[in-house]
């Protein structure tokens, strides 16, 4: 079991929308980053990389991400790109944040 | 302006097929996304932080209303409601549908336009002076070469795999607005001892994370050897240009570490055999170019409306001072319609004011309408007699911002509020610069002023020519800004240097302040400029005011 610094959750670009996507427990996909499946050691996330990877024709560019568990005990994201990703552009109320 | 033969329309909707096909093919799980991904690419097709973003090109950045019409048509049917001008004189729709895309294509072919040529290792986008064919200061409208240029690269068999992309700009004037000396190819119109219109050809310019000026290669090509010319410049590109680097394969690189001497040597011998060789383009097709950028008919009607809006209303000479240009007609007047609203996303519009410009254009302007590098919209020819009611129309869409070339005329990159590859936010920082000195009412008191703002390396801000530049990027998982000054993007080009370590955000408008405050103290006159009192000062009192300022109020990162 490799250790790693950080939980790390799957996200991706959704094929159709575009638009950002973590994948679930389920192997899934959900919009929320709180509800990604986290992966605690490096050998459940590359488990985790592989099923998202393994559905091209729904997602693209799959990526593991750093997150932190909040006190609900649900990912948030640990990097600003990755919190900006779960919100949207900051100059206008678009994206996620209007949406999910 | 250039309107399509039968063969550029049927390229471009043939095009729009192949893609139709190609997006059913990616859907249907036939085509991978390492097959799909250079496909969509060709076609201006991106995928972003939050979407897929599509990329239209605007050869030399000329539209007129119709074209402008269906750009707001598809912001509001396919998108968001806006678009966003680009420092490529093109605009991007930040919220397009992978399956729309084909559609959107079909209704931009509707209108002579395409997203080609927007990506990958060819050719881009030709891009040229703004004010092209209405400056005063124009030996004459570089737009007919840059149509031939356009014509040219299209689908060239030998310049579709270049090392890396390739970009040229072209202006007619002496003063040059196109940043030539910052792309792989610059162009600037010269006259030869005979007093015949030529091009002076500067090659190896770039921004980017090695940003160079570029060198001229030749004092004078005439216009008849042009395309040999810069085919042979291409060609000892495409051959010697390293491709086993992606950050050393520009030409700037090639120039730089073969040396300028070597280059003329080697595009001299490469031109010999070329020009030999060169079928040049249909004397009729050169002249239906030229006929299709005459000078509209303009009115010389005498007429005192201009000088009476401007002794009566100061909004509107304060308009005039910043946003009206010279020319070449002194009946006329450029107007430059700023998309930088205080608060506002620098080249954001939306597709109302899209509609509001296209009107204007139509009924005021010769149907013209140019989109500048600096992410503003030109309206090239406007009877002076007509500005005032110009003025009244921009005001009512909120377009009438009086602030070209002033602190708050900011470029900015999308940034990381859209961009995959941004290491930082753009738009909030000259959002931020622009509400603060607002505030302080100093703008006009400062005068001239290029502030520029790129949020990765890349520098589609231009940031290393900005008089201030700004460039953010992830300094260990925080957003950091790193300032240069004295950048210069005119033909005094010149790379600006970075003052020291890079600011948090929070520290980053205190330091432009302080940085503005230097500037005031210690100019000579209220007629020097910043740029001119930055090469007279040298940077040293500069960094000594911000980097003073921020020991008093917080730590140096």
């Amino acid at each position: 079991m490799g250790r790693q610094k950080h939980p790390q959750i799957v996200t991706a670009n959704d094929l159709f929308e575009g638009d950002v996507i973590y994948l679930t427990g389920e192997g899934g996909w959900t919009r929320l980053h709180g509800d990604a499946a986290v992966a605690h050691d490096s050998d459940e996330a590359q488990r985790l990389l592989a099923v998202a990877q393994a559905q091209p024709d729904k997602i693209v560019g799959a990526y593991l991400a750093d997150a932190a568990i909040d006190a609900d005990g649900r990912p948030q994201p640990v990097h600003f790109r990755e919190a900006f990703r779960t919100r949207g552009p900051s100059n206008y109320f678009h994206g996620k944040q209007a949406e999910v | 302006m250039y309107r399509y033969d039968d063969f550029d329309a049927e390229f471009v909707r043939a095009r729009v097929a192949d893609l139709r096909e190609q997006v059913e093919r990616r859907i249907d799980g036939s085509l991978t996304e390492d097959e799909f991904k250079p496909l969509r690419l060709m076609n201006g097709l991106y995928l972003q932080l939050h979407a897929y973003m599509l990329r239209v090109a605007i050869p030399y950045g000329t539209l007129n209303s119709r074209q402008m019409r269906q750009l707001a048509m598809i912001a509001e049917r396919w998108d968001k409601g806006y678009g966003h001008f680009t420092t490529r004189q093109n605009i991007q729709f930040n919220w397009p549908k992978l399956k729309d895309v084909p559609d959107i294509l079909d209704a931009l072919a509707d209108v002579e336009m395409h997203a080609i040529q927007t990506s990958g290792n060819c050719i881009r986008n030709v891009t040229a002076d703004h004010f092209a064919g209405a400056a005063a200061d124009e030996i004459e409208d570089p737009r007919p070469t840059a149509e031939l240029l356009r014509q040219w690269s299209t689908d060239h068999p030998e310049f579709q795999f270049l090392p890396r992309k390739f970009k040229i700009a072209i202006t007619g004037s002496p003063n040059d607005r196109a940043v030539t000396k910052a792309h792989d190819i610059g162009l600037r119109m010269v006259r030869n001892d005979a007093g015949e219109p030529g091009y002076e050809v500067i090659v190896g310019g770039g921004l980017g994370r090695t940003p160079m000026i570029g060198k001229t290669v030749r004092d004078f090509v005439p216009k008849a050897d042009l395309l040999p010319y810069l085919e042979a410049i291409l060609r000892v590109y495409n051959l010697a240009g390293r491709r086993d680097n992606k950050y050393k394969a520009r030409i700037k690189i090639l120039v730089h570490e073969t040396g300028t001497e070597e280059i003329k040597a080697l595009i001299e011998a490469a031109f010999a055999e070329q020009k030999a060789l060169f079928q040049a383009p249909p004397q009729a097709l050169v002249d239906r170019i030229e006929a299709a950028f005459a000078p509209p008919d303009f009115d010389n009607t005498q007429s005192l409306v201009f000088d009476r809006a401007q002794a009566d209303d100061p909004v509107f000479r304060s308009f005039v001072e910043t946003n009206v240009s010279e020319h070449r007609n002194p009946a006329y007047g450029i107007v430059s319609v700023s998309l930088k609203p205080v608060g506002g996303t620098p080249g954001d519009a939306s597709a109302e004011q899209m509609r509001v410009l296209a009107d204007i254009a139509e009924r005021y302007g010769h149907d013209e309408l140019r989109v500048s590098h600096e992410q503003n919209i030109i309206l090239p020819h406007v009877r002076k007699a007509d500005i005032p009611a110009v003025h009244a129309e921009l005001n009512k869409a909120g377009l009438a911002t009086a602030n070209i070339g002033l602190l708050s005329d900011i470029i900015a990159c999308p940034g990381m509020d859209y961009c995959a590859l941004a290491t930082a936010r753009s738009i909030p920082v000259a959002q931020e610069i622009a509400t603060h000195f607002d505030a302080l009412k100093l703008e006009r008191d400062i005068g001239p002023l290029k502030i520029k703002i790129s949020g990765c390396i890349n520098a589609c801000g231009h940031h290393h020519v900005g008089h201030i530049g700004i460039l953010g990027l992830d300094k260990a998982g925080v957003e950091n800004y790193q300032i240069t000054l004295g950048g210069d993007g005119t033909e005094t080009a010149t790379i600006g240097e970075r003052t020291g370590p890079g600011f948090a955000a929070e520290d980053l408008i205190p330091a432009i302040e302080a940085i503005i405050d230097t500037y005031l103290d210690l100019r000579h006159t209220g007629e020097e400029t910043f740029l001119d009192a930055y090469r007279r000062l040298g940077a040293q009192p500069f960094k000594d005011a911000i980097y003073d300022h921020r020991r008093d109020s917080a730590r140096a990162v």
